[in-house]
């Protein structure tokens, strides 16, 4: 056997990367299909010097990781819609106080507790404005084990890099389905660290004054920097403020600091979008039903092909448009009501050619479900 | 080799997820081959008709549910009655003689195996049934070398339990090997 060879879940996989990634410290509340995540790491983080708790709730979990990592630690909850919904008042906690940290939804069929153990990507915009107020977030997602580690290391370099809290939306069918992984060695992908300050003891340190390149060094709290954080506007000493000028810039630079920087944060996969008069958009799990017609189709001449997204949010238009200037057909495949499917047809020049092949009744999407709406579209009946 | 198929089923606790596990297990840790397994989560996974679906090819598996199975093991009659009908034409489905009573013919090889009484007779404990069944998959298909099999017990079971398993496992491999055509 191969050392770096494992064949796991999808959740062992994000334990994994989580792991890789140098995970610190884990709060959570296990919940169906996420469950593995905190099961995995209940198990593993103790044993690398990491902090595992279950807390009494969602809240908790997601308020314990904002003051671990605060304190100087790589953090991350799991949960699914129903504890995610309970996260969002401290979500927007972490938004408004640029605290890095990594929220797993694995998700399942909604609303309230909905469909425990089947699968759904209902959550998507809830990711986007879950929480109240403008702000921007990162979230994103993947279709196999391979880019559940990928994108898990990534949601921790992002969470980092951008002093945000990141999303990983991952269902059910990716969560509990067991296949390859391969173990990257240490050092093969970077690790973003912590940018930690320069201020030295004694000195003022400002913990909200940006840096040139727009970055706002930490000081682990606890350390040696006194400093205020609060969810309310704040200026660069962390102090509550109303002042118009401070209101607006701190509104700005949560926003901007995403908006302004898609390129950088943005991952998707193409296969064979070169000459494709049909598209397909997917993500997660259904993007493996839509490769599947799309590698069938195309091994018969059809002129098909599929664009992965793996960065739902901040939304890739920009990408969605030049990718889709010369289709026919866009179909976006997804299991909800076409959450995707609104932006998608946002972004595109002729919204009217842009269609939606889902599934809502909690069974994963089959090819023969997409072959089924892509005939209909072409006229051609089911 | 070509794409197969396989759809395990049989009630909570005879271990058939287990087993599709294993098999799967040691065809993308052993074998070199590509391997997705999949199971059936909700209030059927407690007493009712459980299900395993396992796809084993050469070539990435992108859909990982099985809707047609090339292989088909029911191990009680309510799996059996829910599951038969969806069985690939030409495909083959593994019923124990114990639990199954095979009544309609569908078009497929049907190999109905005393797994669970060789078991218990050779054996005397139902905890290896599934490995027993297992063996009987890897006798009449070939699909993984039983020694791949062994390696991924060694690594999930303890020791102890080792020496049954291995024991169930070859009775298994027996009983599909002598009714292979």
């Amino acid at each position: 056997m191969k050392k770096n060879i494992k064949f796991v879940q999808g959740n062992e996989a994000c334990v994994e990367a989580a792991l890789y990634a140098g995970l610190d410290f884990f709060a959570g509340y296990p919940i169906t299909p996420s469950t593995e995540i905190a099961e995995h790491l209940a198990y593993r983080l103790p044993r690398v010097g990491g902090k595992f708790i279950q807390m009494e709730d969602e809240i908790a979990s997601m308020c314990a990781i904002i003051g671990a990592s605060l304190t100087g630690n790589k953090v991350m909850t799991a949960t699914s819609g129903p504890g995610f919904s309970l996260m969002q008042e401290a979500l927007g906690y972490a938004i408004m106080t640029e605290i890095p940290c990594v929220i797993v939804n694995v998700q399942r069929g909604g609303p309230s507790t909905g469909l425990p153990t089947h699968m759904s990507q209902g959550d998507v915009n809830q990711v986007r404005w879950g929480t109240h107020g403008d702000h921007a977030i990162i979230a994103l997602s993947a279709s196999n084990h391979q880019d559940v580690f990928a994108m898990t290391v990534d949601a921790f370099n992002l969470a980092e890099t951008y002093r945000t809290p990141v999303v990983l939306l991952f269902d059910e069918v990716i969560g509990h389905m067991r296949e390859r992984l391969f173990m990257p060695e240490k050092g093969e992908i970077p690790l973003v660290k912590r940018l930690r300050t320069s201020v030295k003891e004694g000195v003022d340190y400002h913990p909200y004054l940006p840096r040139e390149d727009g970055r706002l060094p930490m000081s682990d709290f606890g350390g040696v920097h006194r400093y205020n954080v609060t969810g309310l506007f704040h200026d660069m000493w962390g102090f509550p403020s109303d002042n118009q000028k401070v209101v607006h810039e701190l509104l700005r630079h949560l926003v901007d600091k995403i908006n302004n920087n898609v390129d950088q944060i943005t991952k998707f996969k193409e296969f064979y979008l070169e000459s494709a008069e049909t598209i397909l958009i997917s993500y997660g799990s259904s993007a493996r039903s839509s490769l599947h017609v799309v590698e069938n189709l195309r091994s018969r001449g059809e002129q098909i092909g599929l664009l992965e997204l793996q960065t739902l949010w901040p939304f890739p238009s920009h990408i969605i448009k030049e990718k889709c200037a010369k289709a026919k057909y866009v179909i976006v495949v997804e299991m909800n009501m076409g959450q995707i499917h609104q932006s998608v047809r946002g972004a595109v020049d002729r919204p009217e050619r842009v269609f939606l092949a889902n599934r809502i009744d909690g069974v994963f999407i089959t090819p023969m479900d997409i072959r089924n709406v892509m005939r209909l579209i072409q006229g051609k009946g089911v | 080799m070509e794409r197969y198929r396989m759809v395990f089923s049989g009630s909570g606790g005879q271990g058939v997820i287990t087993a599709a596990i294993i098999l799967a297990e040691a065809a993308v840790l052993y074998e070199n081959l590509m391997a997705v397994q999949s199971q059936s989560y909700g209030p059927e996974a407690r007493g009712g008709a459980t299900r395993s679906d396992v796809v084993i090819s050469d070539t990435e598996v992108h859909y990982p549910k099985v809707i047609q199975p090339n292989l088909l093991v029911c191990l009680t009659q309510e799996a059996y009655n829910q599951f038969y009908p969806i069985i690939r034409p030409g495909g083959l489905l593994i019923t124990d003689t114990r639990f199954v009573k095979t009544q309609k013919k569908v078009d497929a090889l049907q190999k109905e195996l005393p797994m669970y009484e060789t078991t218990m007779e050779k054996i005397g404990k139902s905890i290896v049934f599934n490995i027993c069944m297992l063996g009987a998959v890897i006798g009449l298909t070939d699909l993984v070398r039983s020694n791949s099999v062994i390696k991924v017990l060694q690594n999930r079971i303890p020791s102890g339990f080792l020496d049954i398993n291995r024991e169930a496992l070859n009775l298994g491999i027996e009983l599909g090997a002598k009714v292979k055509s």
